[in-house]
């Protein structure tokens, strides 16, 4: 038995230092990986078409994905505590409905007013889905599946086959997306500052800790104390709330608004954190990740296009892209336990 | 009764209709182990134990928690080789390499939770994997039900063949298993704990069924601890303690006492020696706590600087009461009082509110995030306190967890190091260290050092005991009669439900206790605190 004041102090060995360097390496190494795929990505079609390397196709690029971006950052706070959000995309496609036929239908209302109802709008859906999982007790991929379509349902029923056209609405709500910031479109800097600001959320406040328990061992979680159906009701709600905001972005951004706004969006979302390597099972992941997910999601379609490939080839490699994400995180989080394991045994 | 060995002549090569007539002119053991071991990491948990079974008879097996009767049973299942030693079926030496090779080879096991597909049916239960054919293949439906309601008229039990297992009941699905292992022809029937979860009747019906079998010539291995239900069924008893056999013996020739005193019967080893601690007023106090179908009736009182053990065999209830007292479980009845408060508890967030803290029995799946580093483990039952307006004051953090981390001497790499990173000790002590953290008035400790070395065994018992001079109240559950001893002033002992024993340190002993534990006291009186020393 070592005396009390060896205890915790570093005696290591190399193959300890090794394996210590490992283990904080692996915090990082998610994000590594997708950056290492990115420059692999934008090496090898950079070199066939050097358009696909030029600023503004850059810009391109992070401007298609910032709303992806932003609602991969709410599936990740989601996706953390276990769960799923599959209406993300179908309260996307209501918000931008509803506030859109809102400014047609009253010329001369308040734009900041229409975007606090699309913020408000988007609260409530969460609402819904997070009283459907915690109370309803409804598994979270079966509540949000009926939940996509009823969403989906109430802006059919909403728009009954009209749509919102580029005039119906007011010059200054086109502005919050098509306006350029020192020559960075503002949906990128929404997205990067709300990322920014869900990361931030996640280390250092307590309730981003509490969300990690919850996934990694909702057994412990709870004997310490921690009331996770609030919290996990309060994750839906911040999807909720940020796929608001994802709305009000995609319908200031196209104009033209119908009641099929960002469908088929959902599975992009998904797709996005788990390439992001946030743990579809919980527990483990960042935003960071996820966001770099949907960069690298679009930065895929992108060269596809550029490269004037059949877009049949996007759908396959994008699931290629997820096959081979969660297969590497697979393989690295194995080796990892090893090397624990080993280190432990020593 | 007969309680023979070798067993009667009649009894064995008798016509069952299902199985195979049995030929054995001299008396050649269906199954034997010699000198078998076995050992997981540091624990040697069968030290060359040697059990003979013979066709025609109910052997049973006893022993306290951690004898080494499950890993027998699993090494006859199959799941387990020994690591050295000999088991031979029929006389010829045999290695088992899987459950479906024990199968084949005639031994069926009964698990104690019958391990069935819960919505097929009972007659796709008894056959699943080997379903009966018909010309092309397919699986003949007609046949299989006929054969199922068979096989159960054999036993003269009425269970629908098409009923799905999960609508019966335990005792119902124990029956399907045992039509199972008839239907595979088996010769040996190994039963661990069968009657754990059986009301009396099913009890009864069960044991008319096994010594039916016995008079067909079936070999039936009875591991169980309710010793009245041994005497009653089995016809040779052997015992084994710390994974070494002790003896074997006709039923009849040993008695209650004689069999308990075989299963205590060691040396108390040198544990840490019990600081003496001031004993102060009464903390907490439980009456008639009640959750039906779990336990009843239980009462207590534990005092300022006590360590009150719990005792108890495996499913006696322990785990179940401190769950209830730690908020995550309900009581139906009964009351629980803090300082003499009557303190509704019903969440773990009121528990700790109420200066209570709860070390789980299961370390990895309940008392640490093994993603987590060790401070964040340590916090995560104060991140209110370690955080201001919802952040979280990291140096805070760590100052906390660097503070318990030392004084319970965590060894690692760093604080932030993994909580998968540590050995078991040490994630044991990041578990002690994250409910002192919360600054607990009442303690309880869940099998503190199962599975741990006996080095940072010692340390956690030094550490436990310190904190009872300290004025912590504690309640230590453990299946180790020398831990509960060496460290508990008092002892409650529990038996299926119910506390069936009180000792103060001074009256405690291993045969006492162990008498309390198999249920052989009269309940104690209503009052809970009453009921001392053997009926």
């Amino acid at each position: 038995m070592a005396s009390p004041s060896r205890a915790l102090e570093p005696t290591r060995t190399g193959a300890q230092l090794r394996a210590d360097r490992l283990v904080g390496l692996v915090g990082r190494v998610r994000e590594l990986g997708l950056l290492i795929a990115l420059a692999a990505i934008v090496a090898l079609v950079g070199a066939q078409q050097p358009r696909f390397l030029t600023a503004s196709n850059a810009r391109q690029i992070l401007l298609a994905v910032s709303i992806l971006a932003i609602l991969a950052a709410g599936q990740t706070l989601v996706v953390l505590t276990r769960n799923v959000d599959l209406s993300a995309a179908s309260m996307v496609g209501l918000v931008a409905y509803v506030a859109g036929s809102i400014l047609r239908d009253n010329p001369g209302f308040s734009v900041p007013l229409v975007v606090l109802i699309g913020c408000a709008l988007g609260v409530g859906l969460g609402a819904v889905n997070g009283a459907l999982v915690t109370l309803g007790r409804v598994p979270a991929i079966v509540a949000t599946l009926g939940t996509l379509y009823v969403f989906r349902g109430i802006d059919y029923w909403i728009a009954s086959g009209k749509q919102v056209v580029v005039s119906d609405v007011p010059k200054s709500y086109r502005d919050i997306a098509m306006t350029r910031v020192s020559g960075v479109p503002t949906p990128i800097i929404f997205a990067a500052a709300i990322a920014l600001l869900v990361a931030y959320a996640l280390h250092y406040t307590r309730v981003g800790r509490q969300l990690y328990a919850i996934g990694s061992n909702p057994d412990a979680a709870r004997l310490a104390g921690i009331q996770s159906g609030r919290l996990v009701f309060g994750a839906f709600v911040a999807s909720g709330l940020l796929a608001g905001i994802g709305g009000i972005l995609w319908g200031s951004r196209f104009g033209a608004i119908d009641a099929r706004a960002a469908s088929g969006y959902e599975l992009q979302v998904v797709a996005a954190v788990v390439v992001g390597g946030v743990n579809i099972f919980g527990g483990s992941g960042t935003v960071l990740g996820a966001v770099l997910g949907a960069v690298l999601l679009g930065t895929i379609a992108n060269a596809l296009t550029i490269l004037r490939l059949n877009p049949f080839w996007l759908q396959a490699i994008s699931g290629g892209a997820i096959l081979i994400a969660v297969t590497i995180d697979l393989l690295i989080t194995r080796r990892l336990q090893q090397a624990l394991i080993a280190r432990r045994n020593r | 009764m007969d309680r023979l060995t070798p067993p009667r002549a009649d009894q064995r090569g008798s016509t069952g209709p299902v199985l195979a007539t049995l030929d054995a002119p001299t008396a050649t053991p269906v199954v034997e182990l010699v000198g078998v071991t076995k050992g997981f990491g540091a624990v040697q948990a069968l030290r060359g134990v040697d059990l003979a079974l013979y066709p025609g008879e109910v052997h049973a097996l006893v022993g306290e928690n951690g004898a080494g009767k499950s890993t027998l049973v699993k090494m006859l299942a199959g799941v387990h080789r020994p690591d050295s030693g000999v088991l031979r079926i029929n006389g010829e030496e045999t290695v088992f390499h899987g459950p479906l090779d024990a199968r084949n080879r005639g031994v069926a096991v009964i698990h104690q939770h019958p391990t069935l597909f819960p919505d097929l049916d009972v007659a796709e239960n008894v056959f699943m994997g080997r379903q009966p054919r018909d010309r092309v293949g397919r699986v003949d439906w007609r046949a299989m039900y006929r054969e199922v309601e068979r096989l159960l008229g054999t036993l003269g039990v009425r269970i629908g063949v098409r009923t799905p297992v999960k609508a019966l009941s335990v005792a119902d699905q124990q029956l399907v298993e045992i039509a199972k292992a008839l239907s595979l022809n088996a010769r040996v029937l190994v039963m661990d704990e069968p009657t754990a979860s059986l009301s009396a009747r099913e009890v009864d019906r069960l044991f008319a069924i096994v010594r039916q079998l016995r008079a067909q010539g079936v070999a039936i291995l009875f591991v169980s601890h309710r010793l009245e239900e041994i005497f009653a069924l089995s016809d040779r008893i052997t015992v084994f303690r710390d994974g070494a056999h002790v003896i074997t013996a006709p039923a009849a020739e040993l008695t209650t006492e004689s069999t308990i005193r075989h299963m205590v019967g060691r040396k108390l080893e040198a544990l840490f020696p019990k600081e003496e601690a001031e004993i102060g007023r009464v903390v907490l106090e439980v009456r008639g706590l009640t959750r039906t179908g779990v336990f009843r009736d239980i009462g207590f009182r534990l005092r300022r600087g006590e360590i009150l053990g719990f005792f108890g065999l495996v499913g006696a209830g322990r785990t179940e009461v401190a769950r209830v007292l730690f908020g995550a479980d309900r009581a139906d009845a009964g009351e629980i009082r803090l300082d003499g408060r009557t303190a509704l508890i019903d969440s773990p967030q009121m528990a700790l509110r109420c200066g209570i803290g709860y070390v789980p029995e299961d370390r990895h799946g309940q008392g640490l995030v093994l993603d987590f580093p060790i401070s964040a483990n340590v916090t995560l039952p104060i991140l209110a306190r370690v955080s201001r307006l919802g952040l979280l004051d990291r140096r805070r953090e760590r100052e906390i967890a660097a503070d318990f981390a030392k004084r319970l001497q965590v060894k690692a790499a760093g604080l932030g190091a993994p909580a998968t990173s540590l050995s078991g000790g040490n994630q044991q002590k990041v578990v002690l260290a994250k409910w002192l953290a919360t600054d607990p008035k009442v303690l309880i400790l869940d099998e503190p050092t199962r599975g741990i070395d006996i080095g940072t065994k010692a340390e956690v018992h030094r550490i436990v005991s310190h904190l009872a001079t300290q004025g912590m109240a504690i309640i230590l559950i453990s299946s180790e009669l020398p831990e509960v001893l060496a460290m508990a002033d008092r002892v409650v002992v529990m038996h299926e439900g119910r506390v069936t024993g009180e000792f103060e340190r001074a009256e405690a002993n291993q045969e006492n206790v162990m008498f309390a534990a198999t249920g052989q006291v009269a309940i104690p009186a209503r009052s809970g605190v009453a009921g001392n020393g053997v009926a």
